[in-house]
C-alpha cells in the first residue's frame, strides 16, 4: 500500500515559475460583464432581472429551484444591458446577463446572502467546485445518509502545468482555506481534515502548516500529474479506490478544491456570494500573473489587462493545458470554474497531426493511465466506430486527465477518441 | 502545423490535452539505431567490407521497398518514421556477412512487403518484420544460408578437442557445442573458454553475434531511456539461462552465443509485435526464452531465436487478453 503515490501519471514540464511568485492583484472593473446562467454542472439558472434594471454587487441575477444548481450574482453595481445567448469557454451557447458596471464601484462591500443555516448560505452564495469541475458544492455537502464521510480532503495539488492560482491562494490566505476545511468538516460530520499540496509548492505548505491547528493535517504529495484528480488523491491519502460507478463518498472521503473551501468560508462567515475568483494568466502574455477577476469578465479584456499576447499565438486555453479546452473565441467570459488562461505558442502546443497516425503499440498510454485503462484499445476501436469493441475496455472509467494523449509518440488524439467512445457507451447503452 | 495558422495567427481549437511529450516515433526509432550502433560499427570494423555491404543491402532493400510501396499504393510516405531503417539494420545484424547479396535483398523486400506493408503498415503487423524476412530466406534457401558462415574468407571453426579426437568442426560455436553435446561431451568442448570471444570478437556467425558485450550495452541504453520494458529481455534471458542450466549446459554460454541477446533486447521488444500489458510482456519474454532454449537443445537447428520470437509474436494478442490489467475501482474483472 503505497500512500502518496498513485500508479501511472506523467511529469509534464510545470512552467509555473512565471507566475508562482506573482501576488494576487485585482483586475480593474472592465467595461462590461457577461454572466452565463450556467457556470456549473446541473440545471441552468433563469435570469430574474430585466434589461434596464439596476443591480447591486452581490444581488442574485439568476436562479433556479433545482437541487443540482447554483445561483448567479452580479459582481458589480451596474445596469443590465442585455439578456442573450453567449458562447462559453467550453464552446456551448447559454443564456447570459450582460451588465454595464457603474463608474463608481466599491468592491469591498456586497449584498450579503440571506440564509438560516451554513449549508443554505453556501447554496445561496452560488459556490461550485472551483478546480474546474464546477459541481454545485451544496450537493457534495449533502452525502447520502448511508455513506458516512469521515475525511475531508482539500485539493491544493494544482498538478496542472502553468497554473498558480491555488498556490497563491494557499500562500497568501492560508487561514481562509483552513477555515473552509473546518466548515466543511463540521457540515458533514467528518473528524479528519487533510490538506494536500504537491511538494513543488514548499512555501504554500509552510504557510498552511503555520496557520493550521493540530487537527488539520497538511500533506506534501509527490509532484506528479494528475495528483489532484479526485480518485488518485483519495488513493494517495486513504489507499482506497473509489469503486466503479460509486461516489467518492463510498471511500469515506470528500474532496474539495482549496479555492472552493475559501469560498465556503466566505459564504458562511461573511455571507459573501461568489462573484470573483483568482485566474492565472500566463504563457505568451506580456504581464503574466495571478489576477483577482470579476466573474463575467471577457477573456479578451483579461488578456489585454495582462499586457496582451506576445509573438505568435498557437492556442489560448481556458484552464490548464492538460484538461482545458482551446478557445474558439476570446469573447467568452471568465466563469466560476476558470482557473487560468494559458497562451501557448505554436511550438509549445501539441503538434497538429494532419493524417491519422497509427498506434505503434508501444504501451506508453497504458503505463501512464492512472485508471489502469488501455487507452490505445479504446482509441483504436473508437477510430473505426466499433462502439461495442471500445465498450469492452471501460471507457466510462476514463477521467480525461490527458496522460495518454500526452505520452503518445504518434500523437494520437486518444482522449478525444475516448470521449467519443464514452458518449457512444452512454447513448447506445453499451456495457463495459 | 498548418501554414494557414502561422500566417493568420488564428488560435487553433482542439480538445485537451493541449501539450504533448517530445517523444516521437522517429525519435524512438533513432534511439534503437543508436543503441545498435556500437555492435554494428564494431561488426563493420571486425568483419570489414562484407559487413558494411550487408548493412547497405539490407537497409537499402527495406527503405526502397517501403518507399516504393507507398508510392505505388499512393499512400502518405512513411520512410521518416524510421521503422524501415530499424528493420533493415536488424535484418543485417541477423545475417551472416557472406550471405549472397540477392538473399539479403529478398529478405529486406519480404520483411517490409509481407512483414509489414501488406497488413497496413507500421502498427498493424502481427509479426516482427525483420524476422519475417529472415525466416523467409532461412526456409527458402536453407542450404545456401547454412553454408553462408563458411563462405568466402570465413572459415568454419576448427576447435581443438580433447578425449582422443583431433578437432571438432562447425559453422559457429553453437554448432560446435551442439555437435559436442550430440556426442555426449566426448570432444570436451569448453564452453567457459568461449566467453571472451563471444563477448568481444566472434567472427563466426551473424553480424549481431560479433560482440555480446556491445549488444548488452545497447540493451542497457534502451532500458535506461525507457524505450523498452525490462520485462521482455529479463523474461527471455532469464528463461534461457534457467533452461540451459536445467538441460545440463552452461547458462552464460547459451545466453551470449547465437541470437539470444539481439533477440531479447532488440527483436522481441519490437512494440508492434509484442504484448502491451506488463504481465503479458513478462510471460511473452519467458515464452521466447523457453522456446528458444527448447529449440536450441532439441530442435533441428542450433539457432532457434527467429522462430521462438515469431511464434510468441503470434500469441502476443492472446497474452494481452489474458493478462489484461485490472481497471482502477474494479475489485473483480468484469469480463
Amino acid at each position: 500500500m503505497a500512500k502518496g503515490a498513485f500508479k501511472g501519471g506523467i511529469h509534464p514540464p510545470d512552467r509555473k515559475a512565471a507566475t508562482a511568485g506573482s501576488p494576487v492583484e485585482w483586475m480593474p472593473v472592465p467595461s462590461r460583464l457577461v454572466l452565463p446562467m450556467s457556470q456549473h454542472l446541473g440545471a441552468p439558472c433563469a435570469p430574474i432581472v430585466e434589461v434596464g434594471q439596476h443591480v447591486s454587487r452581490g444581488e442574485v441575477i439568476g436562479s433556479v429551484d433545482a437541487f443540482v444548481s447554483a445561483p448567479v450574482h452580479s459582481p458589480v453595481d451596474g445596469e443590465v444591458t442585455a439578456i442573450a445567448p453567449c458562447l462559453t469557454a467550453a464552446g456551448s451557447r447559454v443564456t447570459a446577463v450582460t451588465i454595464k458596471p457603474d463608474a463608481e464601484q466599491d468592491l469591498g462591500s456586497f449584498l450579503r446572502v440571506e440564509a438560516d443555516d451554513p449549508k443554505s448560505a453556501v447554496r445561496a452564495a452560488g459556490v461550485v467546485g472551483m478546480g474546474g469541475a464546477t459541481f454545485p458544492t451544496t450537493v457534495k455537502l449533502s452525502p447520502p445518509a448511508d455513506t458516512p464521510v469521515n475525511t475531508v480532503i482539500l485539493n491544493g495539488c494544482e498538478c496542472e502545468p502553468f497554473l498558480t492560482c491555488d498556490h497563491r491562494l494557499m500562500l497568501e490566505t492560508p487561514s481562509r482555506v483552513i477555515d473552509g476545511a473546518q466548515k466543511i468538516a463540521e457540515l458533514i460530520g467528518a473528524s479528519r481534515i487533510v490538506i494536500c499540496v504537491e511538494d513543488n509548492k514548499q512555501d504554500a505548505i509552510e504557510a498552511l502548516r503555520a496557520a493550521a491547528p493540530g487537527t488539520v493535517e497538511v500533506r506534501a504529495l509527490p509532484t506528479r500529474y494528475p495528483q489532484g484528480a479526485e480518485k488518485q488523491l483519495i488513493w494517495a491519502i486513504l489507499a482506497k479506490e473509489v469503486p466503479h460507478g460509486k461516489l467518492p463518498a463510498a471511500t469515506g472521503a470528500l474532496v474539495h478544491n482549496v479555492a472552493t473551501a475559501a469560498a465556503i468560508a466566505d459564504a458562511i462567515d461573511t455571507g459573501k456570494p461568489l462573484t470573483e475568483r483568482i485566474v492565472t494568466v500566463t504563457g505568451a502574455v506580456k504581464r503574466p500573473g495571478n489576477y483577482r477577476v470579476l466573474l463575467g469578465t471577457l477573456i479578451s479584456d483579461l488578456i489585454e489587462h495582462a499586457g496582451g499576447t506576445v509573438g505568435e499565438v498557437g492556442r489560448i486555453i481556458a484552464g490548464g493545458p492538460m484538461t482545458g479546452p482551446a478557445l474558439a473565441s476570446l469573447d467568452v467570459p471568465v466563469a466560476k470554474g476558470t482557473s487560468g488562461i494559458v497562451v501557448l505558442t505554436p511550438q509549445e502546443a501539441s503538434p497538429l497531426v494532419e493524417d491519422d497516425q497509427a498506434c505503434i503499440r508501444c504501451g506508453r498510454c497504458s503505463e501512464a493511465c492512472p485508471m489502469f485503462l488501455q487507452p490505445y484499445a479504446i482509441g483504436n476501436y473508437s477510430a473505426r466506430q466499433d462502439w461495442n469493441g471500445a465498450g469492452r475496455f471501460n471507457p466510462l472509467d476514463c477521467i480525461e486527465c490527458g496522460c495518454c494523449s500526452f505520452v503518445c509518440p504518434t500523437k494520437r488524439p486518444l482522449v478525444q477518441l475516448i470521449r467519443i467512445a464514452k458518449a457512444a457507451a452512454l447513448t447506445k447503452g453499451v456495457k463495459p | 502545423m498548418s501554414p494557414e495558422m502561422t500566417a493568420e495567427r488564428k488560435p487553433v481549437v482542439t480538445g485537451s490535452p493541449q501539450i504533448s511529450s517530445t517523444t516521437t516515433c522517429s525519435g524512438i526509432m533513432l534511439w534503437v539505431v543508436i543503441a545498435l550502433a556500437p555492435a554494428a560499427v564494431w561488426a563493420c570494423i571486425s568483419m570489414g567490407l562484407p559487413a558494411i555491404r550487408m548493412f547497405a543491402l539490407a537497409a537499402g532493400s527495406t527503405l526502397i521497398t517501403e518507399g516504393a510501396w507507398n508510392a505505388i499504393a499512393k499512400k502518405r510516405q512513411t520512410l521518416t518514421d524510421g521503422s524501415a531503417l530499424v528493420t533493415g539494420v536488424l535484418l543485417a545484424m541477423s545475417m551472416p556477412p557472406m550471405t549472397p547479396w540477392w538473399i539479403t535483398v529478398a529478405a529486406g523486400f519480404i520483411a517490409i512487403a509481407l512483414g509489414k506493408m501488406i497488413f497496413g503498415g507500421l502498427g498493424f503487423n502481427l509479426f516482427n518484420p525483420a524476422l519475417v524476412g529472415r525466416a523467409f530466406v532461412l526456409v527458402s534457401w536453407a542450404g545456401v544460408m547454412a553454408s553462408a558462415p563458411g563462405r568466402g574468407w570465413f572459415k568454419t571453426l576448427d576447435i581443438a578437442a580433447t578425449g582422443g579426437y583431433d578437432a571438432i568442426t562447425g559453422a559457429t560455436r553453437l554448432a560446435v557445442a551442439a555437435a559436442d553435446r550430440a556426442a555426449g561431451g566426448a570432444y570436451g568442448f569448453d564452453l567457459a573458454a568461449q566467453y571472451q570471444p563471444l563477448l568481444w570478437r566472434n567472427l563466426e556467425g551473424s553480424l549481431g553475434e560479433v560482440s555480446a558485450a556491445l549488444l548488452i550495452l545497447g540493451g542497457m541504453v534502451l532500458l535506461f531511456k525507457g524505450i523498452i520494458d525490462w520485462r521482455i529481455p529479463a523474461g527471455y534471458i532469464g528463461a534461457m539461462g534457467l533452461l540451459s542450466w536445467a538441460f545440463g549446459s552452461d547458462p552464460i554460454f547459451n545466453i551470449i552465443a547465437g541470437g539470444v541477446l539481439l533477440g531479447a533486447f532488440f527483436m522481441a521488444t519490437d512494440y508492434v509485435s509484442s504484448p502491451m500489458a506488463k504481465n503479458a510482456r513478462l510471460a511473452y519474454g519467458i515464452g521466447c526464452g523457453v522456446l528458444n532454449a527448447v529449440g536450441r537443445f532439441y530442435g533441428s537447428m542450433p539457432e532457434a531465436t527467429t522462430f521462438a520470437i515469431l511464434f510468441m509474436n503470434g500469441i502476443a494478442p492472446l497474452l494481452d487478453r489474458v493478462f489484461r490489467p485490472r481497471v482502477f475501482g474494479w475489485v473483480k474483472r468484469n469480463g
